[in-house]
């Protein structure tokens, strides 16, 4: 399966980071834009699965770290990618062979491939997360046992660190730290693996999952959100509109719910959505429908297009849909890193489909 | 000095240009409505011509003309009149990402970019240089393109942090080229880089567009001997002085509506409502919130460019008086099509053959207009249509609330005969006199505003200190544009934190409003000038 990114599909794949951003990731906008002048300039990137990949091709998973409110505004310099493969290949004394997104959800999805558009190399049709989350060591790499060194970051005046972290916790916060430093925005690299580590330690097929979704979406004429549904087996918790927001900003994280009041079908139901930065969970009266790390995105009633949790607001008319995660997050690994209790609830997870027995 | 006396307003709408003028205690004396023409000038003309002509009007008496019009986007859509813009964004090595003008529409930019650079410099959140400004690169730039340029646009990153590097490179221009209209982004927008600096070109393109409507409307008055002190209206439905609006074109470019919301307010004495603006082809729903309208937290796109200025937050829908109306009662198509200014010779009620909203409302009793027996024989499809009609206006005045529970509803515009008198969430709704020129009336109010909306680091003295520093800012505004510094008073306050952040930031939008100076005196102007 050969793919070449096109402006077309990175559009598609846009709207898809939208969606499996689950409510957070940042607006991949402003990574789309610069995949599409990447591609105007350097060519398109092109898309491989891992097992194209000879089992020892080094693989380097990437993104940015630091504030949303910071990329729309200081947008990156175009070659920050190219210099952690740069460094990273300094470091390992081997080749890197293709870039990863390690967030496909929000605008990280999007940015690996703008950086590896610029180098000509590929980017792997997987992710570090299947969704959005948080912290550096919210990835399948960590759950996989993958070293999170060597762990570089960089600038876009060519600034650079090298990390040796003891943990993907310890680099969570040396990043976030640096990230500041360097005006909140900065670009980094951690877990790189090989293709055959990668095979078992990521969530294959996110990329053109995105694609499919974004392709499904805009290609659905009447129906977006049936389509949308059935293009990922996603479970419609509620379709009506946003009847209530309580939202407040408090260390760096947007905390908050939300409540939908059904309309139509789902008249009379009230589903209220936990929130920060992503959203965790969805319940009705008391009972849970859907929490982490199942993906719960708010989409737009009539065009299915994701609505991130800071831009949600009173009368919107949406439908709330769920989507299992990938299973790697379902172990008891998975849970104690992003289950609902280390997001700070008192409750167990369950799967989605189990909460909602009839599939929409 | 002339103190106030009567004023006139203008709005210049799609169809119509309407004008009114009011009297000191703020009674509406006279009013007219004409069709627009293709240029503006004779849209202007006629409206004034017309006003003038009734009964009680003394032209000597008008001290003050006030003209709204949404001219400024109908050239960016037509791609007419623009001016050609020399781009400089001040960010590098940061932000070539993503370059000027790359989402833009080809003949668009073709149409309005004298080039384009990219120099070092620009600020980082916490408000230090994020590279040192490289004022050699702007002169370079400058002496490339200069000649071609009507307008120097810059962008700085995070210039509202700090604008220094902007103001920095607007001295440069002033040095190379001389008097050249200058559009710096942290006078023009908010935060996000490229909406700013869509917003910051779009500005200094449309300064010919500015300029040719303040001449019509100069020439228009000389006509008639008349030399009032003139008046733009902007974005929040309130005003800016001549010589500001023609350094801020973009900033008045949503004024059409936002004049209607504010008229609504005034014919009715409400300060907190819902407001929905009737006219042929659609109807503008929007929110006043103490005394303006509430302004949109997105981006609005302009020509199919995004843009981060304020605009009043509106939900818009194909409902109007001239709609037309098919398919059959069970199965009834509502538009999008309309008649528009022909409705007074097709709509069924008047000897036409379209079934159209107006004959609608005429067939269930709401409205008394023309023939109501021509509507007799297509009445299931116009009883019908009414049903529908008015369960697609309840869903978009639930979309625009922001919270639960009823409000009034003001309804005004050509088309309000359309809307019900009891609807769903809407504790009542309130049919003012001189509903049909809501938006003139609109534009005559005195009231002038100034806004901040930038970030502000908590220094030593905290929170309080950085609050105090942006109502102060908004109160200047305010009074460079025109408000009499005694009245002026902050009407809005918002703090936005901003999220990932740990040192203390926040975002300050502040507005302050007070009423309009008797006689303003050209403010000392810092950018731009004549030609």
């Amino acid at each position: 399966m050969k793919r070449l990114l096109d402006p077309p599909a990175l559009r598609a794949l846009a709207r898809g980071c939208a969606i499996l951003g689950a409510g957070g990731g940042g607006d991949p906008r402003i990574g789309l834009l610069q995949a599409l002048q990447a591609t105007q300039d350097f060519g398109p990137a092109e898309l491989v699965d891992i097992d194209e990949l000879p089992a020892d091709a080094l693989i380097m998973p990437c993104g940015m770290i630091g504030a949303p409110t910071v990329h729309i505004e200081k947008i990156e310099n175009g070659n920050e990618g190219g210099r952690l493969r740069d460094h990273l290949e300094a470091l390992t004394g081997r080749k890197v062979a293709a870039l990863m997104a390690a967030e496909i959800g929000g605008s990280n999805g999007l940015q690996p491939i703008a950086w590896a558009a610029r180098i000509a190399l590929p980017v792997v049709d997987a992710d570090g997360m299947g969704r959005a989350f948080p912290l550096v060591p919210q990835v399948t790499m960590e759950l996989a046992g993958i070293d999170v060194n060597p762990c570089v970051m960089t600038d876009e005046r060519g600034n650079l660190i090298v990390f040796r972290a003891i943990s993907g916790h310890w680099m969570e916060r040396l990043a976030r730290a640096a990230a500041v430093e360097f005006g909140a925005a900065a670009a980094s690299t951690e877990y790189t693996m090989t293709a055959a580590q990668a095979r078992g330690a990521t969530v294959r097929g996110s990329v053109s999952l995105a694609i499919r979704i974004g392709e499904a979406v805009a290609g659905a004429g009447g129906n977006p959100i049936d389509a949308l549904i059935a293009e990922i087996g996603a479970f419609r918790l509620v379709s009506g509109k946003i009847s209530d927001v309580e939202r407040r900003t408090t260390k760096g994280f947007v905390r908050g719910s939300v409540v939908v009041e059904g309309l139509g079908d789902d008249s009379g139901r009230l589903i209220r959505l936990e929130l920060q930065n992503e959203n965790l969970a969805a319940l009705e009266r008391g009972q849970v429908l859907a929490s982490v790390p199942d993906l719960i995105t708010v989409v737009d009633s009539e065009t299915a297009d994701a609505i991130a949790t800071e831009r949600v607001r009173y009368g919107q008319r949406v439908t709330v849909i769920a989507m299992p995660c990938d299973p790697i997050w379902r172990s008891a690994l998975g849970l104690e890193a992003a289950g609902p209790r280390a997001f700070g609830y008192d409750f167990d997870y369950a799967p989605v489909e189990e909460l909602t027995r009839v599939p929409a | 000095m002339s103190p106030l006396d009567h004023r006139m307003g203008i709005d210049v709408g799609g169809t119509n240009t309407d004008a009114v003028i009011l009297d000191r205690d703020d009674q509406v004396v006279a009013k007219a409505k004409v069709a627009c023409t293709p240029d503006i000038t004779g849209g202007i003309t006629a409206a004034i011509d017309a006003v003038l002509r009734a009964p009680g009007v003394d032209a000597s008496r008008i001290t003050h003309v006030m003209l709204g019009t949404t001219h400024a986007t109908n050239a960016v859509l037509e791609r007419r009149n623009l001016r050609k813009v020399a781009v400089i964004r001040i960010g590098g090595p940061a932000t070539l990402g993503v370059r000027p003008m790359f989402e833009w529409p080809r003949d668009l930019a073709g149409a309005v970019s004298a080039g384009t650079t990219v120099v070092d410099g620009g600020i980082e959140f916490d408000g230090r240089d994020l590279a040192p400004f490289d004022g050699e690169a702007v002169a370079r730039f400058l002496g490339s393109v200069g000649g071609n340029a009507f307008g120097i646009a810059i962008t700085s990153v995070f210039a509202p942090v700090s604008p220094r590097h902007e103001l920095l490179a607007a001295e440069i221009v002033k040095r190379e080229l001389g008097e050249v209209h200058l559009s710096l982004s942290h006078e023009i927008g908010s935060v996000g880089l490229l909406e700013r600096e869509n917003a910051t070109i779009l500005n200094a393109a449309l300064v010919g567009v500015a300029r040719d409507v303040a001449r019509a409307l100069r020439e228009a008055l000389e006509a008639h001997a008349m030399a009032p002190a003139t008046f733009f209206a902007q974005n929040d439905g309130t005003l800016m002085a001549l010589d500001h609006a023609l350094r801020y074109p973009v900033l008045t470019i949503g004024s059409g509506p936002a004049n209607s919301i504010r008229g609504a307010a005034f014919l009715t004495g409400t300060v907190d409502a819902l407001v929905a603006d009737v006219g042929g082809t659609s109807t503008d729903i929007g929110v006043l919130v103490n005394g303006f309208p509430r302004e949109s937290s997105q981006g609005v796109e302009i020509g199919g460019i995004r843009t981060n200025f304020r605009m009043p937050d509106l939900v818009t829908i194909a409902l109007g008086g001239g709609t037309v109306l098919g398919g059959t009662p069970g199965d009834v198509r509502i538009g999008p099509q309309s008649v528009g200014f022909r409705l007074l010779d097709e709509a069924l009620v008047f000897g036409g053959h379209t079934p159209t909203l107006t004959d609608s409302a005429v067939a269930i009793g709401r409205a008394v207009l023309g023939d109501p027996r021509r509507a007799r024989p297509r009445r299931r499809l116009l009883e019908s249509a009414a049903g529908r009609s008015d369960a697609l206006l309840a869903d978009a005045i639930d979309r625009v609330k922001t919270a639960k529970g009823d409000q009034p509803l003001i309804a005004v515009g050509g088309g309000s005969i359309l809307v019900p008198d009891v609807m769903p969430g809407v504790s009542e709704v309130i049919r003012p006199g001189h509903f049909d020129a809501a938006n003139a009336i609109g534009a005559a109010i005195a009231s002038v505003s100034g806004q901040v909306d930038r970030i502000f680091h908590f220094g030593a003295n905290g929170r309080k200190a950085a609050l105090d520093e942006a109502c102060d800012e908004a109160r200047e505004h305010a009074v460079a544009a025109g408000a009499d510094p005694a009245s002026v008073e902050i009407v809005e306050l918002e703090e936005i934190p901003l999220a990932y952040l740990t040192s203390p930031a926040v975002r300050i939008r502040a507005k302050a409003a007070g009423a309009l100076q008797g006689v303003r005196q050209s403010d000392s102007s810092t950018y731009g000038g004549p030609q």
